[in-house]
């Protein structure tokens, strides 16, 4: 384990110093330097203190560990590996991913999981412990997305505009979601047995991270919302 | 009529210069006598001379040489100057009255110093500050107009023949170590005193023989930098382009040559010298709006020394002689012999080859 | 028939002296206009499925066909033109959003047209492009403001990246998924041949194409199609795209139904999954967020690849790319309101945006008033037609323009405005094997040199008339240029003097 102190670096020399890192690294003092393993693939990187926005953007297999609060655009277009957060996240964290995981212990901002795709072998999954804010998995066309509401202190799991433009992908919600509104093209309904077997896996890992007990959040009532289509612009149109 | 600087007007020229690597002085006469055998390379609407050293008395000073419309302009920008100037001599340029040259305009000369508390409240350099000075009364204060504002030198200029200029300035009681002249033909005829050659800024002076293709690519890439193309015309942008590659970006006068009359990249391509090659990648990648392109011949003047540059395609015509400590320099043989019968080494430098004398060092101590 | 007909807008006229019958025209036909009629041995055609494509006239053997506008008309009407009814018979029929494809045809004005270019005549040469050297190389990027030296005085010859091109044109991003495959290895082939840029579009780039990373641009939209590390580092440049000239302001949308085999894979999204480009990135709100996703970039591929951003050519514009010029980019790409695509609504190409030629002066002003222009280069595209514009499009002072219906033209396409169908008969705008194959690589590859060769020339002709011999002084070189017929204003914003001034 080598040591970066962070504390009077820019977001470029701690990338640089990060490029040429054998594996893993400890970054302490770290007071919002964007960009932080941007692109890398190959590392295990530990962040003491509130990294910068798009922490581990275009991320390419390298596992992160925040101790802290993230701010915005955690993980934009990220294509594999695992981010791990102990507080927050900030907006559209997760925006465009495409594999990976970003696992985060509190609440989440507006627009978690933007666009989250699918390919193939790569299933990005989001787990987000408290709850998320409005407009959660925008457009999403894949992945999973896990809200588990932990910690919801009288607020509702998520806020408003749920999977505006959902058109692939599932989401769950550790909730029955009465109060929520959902699109009309999309469907909401309490998660079969079968489907949360689905996510049991990413859960028991999530558990092993932050130390909670699977069989207790499988426990309650889950919310499960799939879009009804892939296409759902297709009669929009008139050729002119 | 429009004026010059109102509008654009192209014209064509001849130039002519000395100097002495030993900083010998030599007489004005001397260079207004080398502008003879070119008269039909002038057409009578400008002529004009740049001196080096001919103010040893002032040499601390800057120099403004000034045309002005009418007294109260002259009373109006002497207030402004000395806001901002020490001045120690203020004085008319002594002329003669000739039938050759008419309706000339106020001359004047200013011998000052930029004071220090007010450019340093400003937060400039002090020849930063005296350029912005001039930059602002040639582009704010009509009928006003800095012809010349280095130290230790001096433009010369008016509408009429060189040879008359030279009459008319008197030119014969000044002595320089270094001297540029310059006979105009433009194509329009204005008759502004402004805009004949040469162009200065502080000591830079450019004369200038062609009309350049770059000239609006120049004028506005230059004019980002806070200099001012009141007069629209070639060597006013060519002088302004020297003293930002020069003074702003600390170029040597050979690289400054590299940008404003760059090899082309055929050329640059088959260069052997890796470390050259890679010089001028640089500095045409860098400047690509400093190359000039059409044709021209300059000379440019500075404290110690001048430079002679053609086009990279050589359009036009200059040719080198030297005699002693001395190089001449001018748009024809015939003027070059003028100045010295025995001159010898006479060759014509390639397009885009800088041709650099310099006085030599401790020549003035 | 019923109050739903609409009368077809084209007539296909059949020469019955010339016709043999050899179904030609039938299997060069996707929209299925002609068939064969046994039983009278004659061909016969099914005219409301005609978009006006030429496929057929080209490929007629006996040249017996040809397609002209129907004078079945609406009873005329200034205001109600036979376009505007036809448009509401439309949407009062589907509901649906009116969905066209490539450039605005509206008659508002083209300003290139307006703009007269000059020649030397005496008082400095003109040079002969054919036996001077002319240069119409340039390098597209960021100049630092000052010149740096080594401790030993020497010059710091580093500069930051720049893109290198032989001539100042590449061609603008057309998306695979938009566009064929062979549409793509043929603009790849020609850009390398020519030493100049094509660029992905934001749907990927096809594994195939890696080889020709040195000559790619590789976008970077709202959907983030395919954007992984690998593809960041394969082109030359990335370019975010935020907007486009034809649609400003407006997302994407590939239907699922484009998303098959090879488009799946290069976009890493689900075969039959809608292809859904969101109107603005969502990282991007504000001006400092651009700066953020310019840098993310930058860090990604550690400084080694220029940033372009791409906009559309909107009201605000100069002071737009100003806040680009200051957000990290080194490239600013601006498309106008002609510029091209595969698929719009209607009244957003039409209405939406202003013309390249103004929104270009503007910008290249703004910049040199705030003394940032060497800051950026500028790119320009939305409709550069010709030699000619983009000559005009140099002096006002752009770096560079991007061509795309131009390239597509020489690819074969006779602009019959219906990509968004995805039955395009000269295989361009289509995924279907059939007429994909139709065009060859070598051969569409082979066109674009030779119509981007042709320019080239046409640039040094117009250069060496200007008696410039390197395109570098041509830039920003407004005096080069007179307007006609056009008012104090627009002169104004063009920088340039009228013809006779």
């Amino acid at each position: 384990m080598q040591i970066i102190d962070a504390a009077n670096l820019d977001y470029r020399a701690v990338n640089e110093a990060l490029r040429e890192a054998e594996t893993d690294y400890i970054i302490k003092g770290c007071c919002g330097q964007r960009f932080l393993a941007a692109g890398m693939s190959g590392k295990n990187l530990i962040i003491h203190g509130i990294p910068g926005n798009a922490l581990g953007a275009y991320l390419n297999n390298a596992t992160i560990t925040v101790n802290a609060n993230a701010q915005d655009a955690v993980g934009d277009t990220m294509n594999e590996g695992k981010i791990l957060i102990h507080g927050n996240i900030g907006d559209a964290a997760g925006y465009a991913m495409r594999g990976g995981k970003i696992y985060v212990q509190g609440n989440a901002g507006y627009r978690a999981g933007i666009h989250m795709k699918a390919y193939k072998e790569k299933i990005p999954v989001m787990i987000i412990g408290g709850c998320a804010g409005s407009f959660l998995g925008e457009y999403q066309a894949g992945g999973v997305i896990i809200v588990l509401g932990l910690h919801k202190d009288g607020r509702r799991i998520v806020g408003n505009f749920p999977c505006t433009g959902m058109h692939g992908g599932k989401m769950f919600l550790r909730d029955s979601c009465e109060e929520i509104h959902f699109p009309g093209q999309v469907t909401a309904k309490p998660a079969a047995a079968e489907e949360l077997e689905e996510i049991r896996e990413y859960l028991s890992e999530y558990c092993l991270d932050f130390g909670y007990s699977v069989d207790e959040l499988l426990s309650g009532p889950f919310t499960v919302v799939t879009p009804d289509s892939k296409n759902p612009y297709q009669q929009m149109y008139a050729a002119n | 009529m429009k004026i010059e600087g109102q509008i654009r007007i192209p014209s064509g020229c001849a130039i002519s210069a000395a100097i002495s690597r030993d900083g010998k002085k030599m007489s004005g006469e001397l260079i207004a006598g080398s502008m003879k055998p070119m008269h039909d390379r002038s057409n009578g609407l400008g002529g004009g001379f740049a001196g080096y050293g001919i103010y040893p008395e002032y040499k601390e000073f800057y120099a403004f040489h000034m045309f002005f419309d009418s007294r109260d302009t002259r009373k109006q920008c002497e207030a402004f100057l000395k806001e901002r100037f020490e001045i120690v001599q203020s004085e008319i340029i002594p002329t003669r009255k000739i039938p050759e040259i008419t309706d000339e305009p106020i001359i004047w000369r200013y011998f000052a110093a930029p004071l220090k508390s007010v450019f340093t409240s400003l937060q400039l350099e002090e020849k930063e500050f005296v350029a912005k000075t001039v930059m602002k009364i040639n582009a704010e204060m009509p009928g006003a107009y800095v012809f010349s504002s280095g130290r230790n030198m001096g433009a010369f200029k008016a509408v009429g023949f060189p040879e008359d200029v030279g009459v008319f300035y008197k030119l014969e009681e000044y002595e320089g170590y270094s001297w540029t002249a310059h006979g105009r033909y433009p194509t329009n005829t204005p008759g502004w005193w402004g805009g004949a050659h040469p162009f200065t800024l502080l000591d830079y002076s450019v004369v200038h023989n062609g009309e350049i293709s770059s000239y609006d690519a120049n004028r506005r890439f230059i004019e980002m930098f806070g200099y001012q193309c009141t007069l629209q015309t070639d060597t006013e942008v060519i002088a302004y382009i020297m003293d930002y590659l020069l003074r702003i970006q600390g170029l040597t006068l050979g690289e400054a040559a590299s940008v404003i009359a760059a090899p082309f990249w055929s050329t640059i391509a088959a260069k052997t010298d890796l470390e050259d090659q890679k010089k001028h990648t640089y500095l045409r990648t860098m400047f690509p709006s400093l190359l000039i392109t059409g044709p021209f011949s300059i000379v440019l003047g500075f404290e110690g020394g001048l430079m002679a540059l053609n086009d990279r395609l050589k359009l036009r015509s200059m040719v080198v002689g030297e005699k002693d400590d001395k190089v001449f320099i001018a748009s024809e043989e015939a003027a070059i012999r003028t100045m010295e019968p025995n001159a010898e080494n006479i060759w014509s430098p390639a397009g885009g080859e800088p041709v650099i004398v310099q006085v030599k060092e401790g020549a003035f101590s | 028939m019923s109050i739903e007909f609409i009368y077809p807008e084209f007539e296909v006229i059949r020469n019955e002296n010339k016709c043999i019958s050899c179904r030609a025209c039938e299997r060069q036909c996707a929209n299925d206009v002609h068939s064969y009629d046994e039983k009278y041995n004659i061909m016969r055609c099914d005219e409301s499925k005609c978009v006006n494509c030429q496929r057929c006239v080209s490929f007629c053997p006996t040249k017996a066909l040809k397609i002209v506008k129907s004078d079945c008309t609406l009873r005329e009407n200034a205001n109600w033109s036979t376009q505007t009814i036809k448009e509401i018979y439309r949407q009062a029929n589907s509901g649906g959003v009116l969905l066209s494809s490539m450039g605005n045809p509206t008659p508002l004005p083209v300003y290139w047209d307006k703009i007269l270019i000059n020649a030397s005549q005496v008082t400095n040469p003109s040079i002969d492009p054919l036996r001077e050297p002319m240069e119409t190389r340039v390098f597209l990027g960021k100049k630092p403001s000052k010149v740096r030296r080594t401790k030993d005085g020497k010059l710091d010859c580093t500069l930051p990246p720049q893109l290198e091109l032989s001539m100042p044109v590449m061609f603008s991003a057309m998306s695979y998924g938009s566009i064929s495959y062979n549409a793509h290895k043929s603009l790849a082939l020609a850009a390398t041949e020519l030493g100049i840029l094509y660029n992905t579009g934001e749907g990927g780039l096809h594994e195939d194409f890696y080889c020709y990373g040195e000559h790619t641009v590789v976008q970077v939209a709202s959907g983030r199609f395919g954007v992984h590390a690998d593809y960041l580092e394969a082109g030359a440049a990335i370019e975010i795209k935020i907007g486009q000239g034809a649609k400003p302001g407006i997302g994407g949308h590939l239907p699922g139904a484009k998303i098959a085999g090879d488009i799946s894979r290069t976009r890493m999204i689900p075969e039959g999954s809608d292809a859904i480009s969101p109107a603005p990135h969502h990282d991007i709100y504000s001006i400092e967020d651009l700066r953020q996703l310019v840098f993310s970039l930058k860090e990604a591929t550690e400084y080694k690849k220029p940033v372009i951003v791409k906009v559309a050519a909107v009201h605000n514009i100069a002071a737009i790319a100003s806040g680009i010029a200051r957000s990290g980019a080194d490239i600013i790409a601006i498309d106008g309101f002609r510029g091209g695509t595969g698929a719009a609504p209607t009244r957003i190409r039409d209405h939406v945006g202003i013309p390249i030629e103004l929104a270009l002066a503007a910008v290249d002003q703004r910049l040199r008033d705030e003394g940032i222009r060497n800051h950026v280069s500028l790119v320009v595209g939305g409709s550069i037609r010709s030699a000619a514009d983009v000559v005009k499009a140099i002096a006002l002072g752009a770096d560079a323009c991007c061509v795309a219906t131009a390239a597509l033209l020489a690819l074969g396409c006779h602009l019959c405005r219906t990509c968004q169908s995805g039955k395009c008969n000269w295989g361009i705008a289509t995924q279907r094997p059939e007429l994909v194959k139709r065009l060859h690589p070598e051969a569409g590859s082979k066109r674009l040199i030779h119509l981007m060769t042709a320019w080239k020339h046409e640039i040094k002709e117009f250069m060496g008339g200007m008696g410039i011999n390197s395109i570098e002084a041509l830039r920003g070189n407004r005096l080069m240029l007179r307007g006609i017929g056009l008012t104090e204003k627009e002169l104004e914003i063009l920088g340039i003097s009228h013809a006779g001034e």
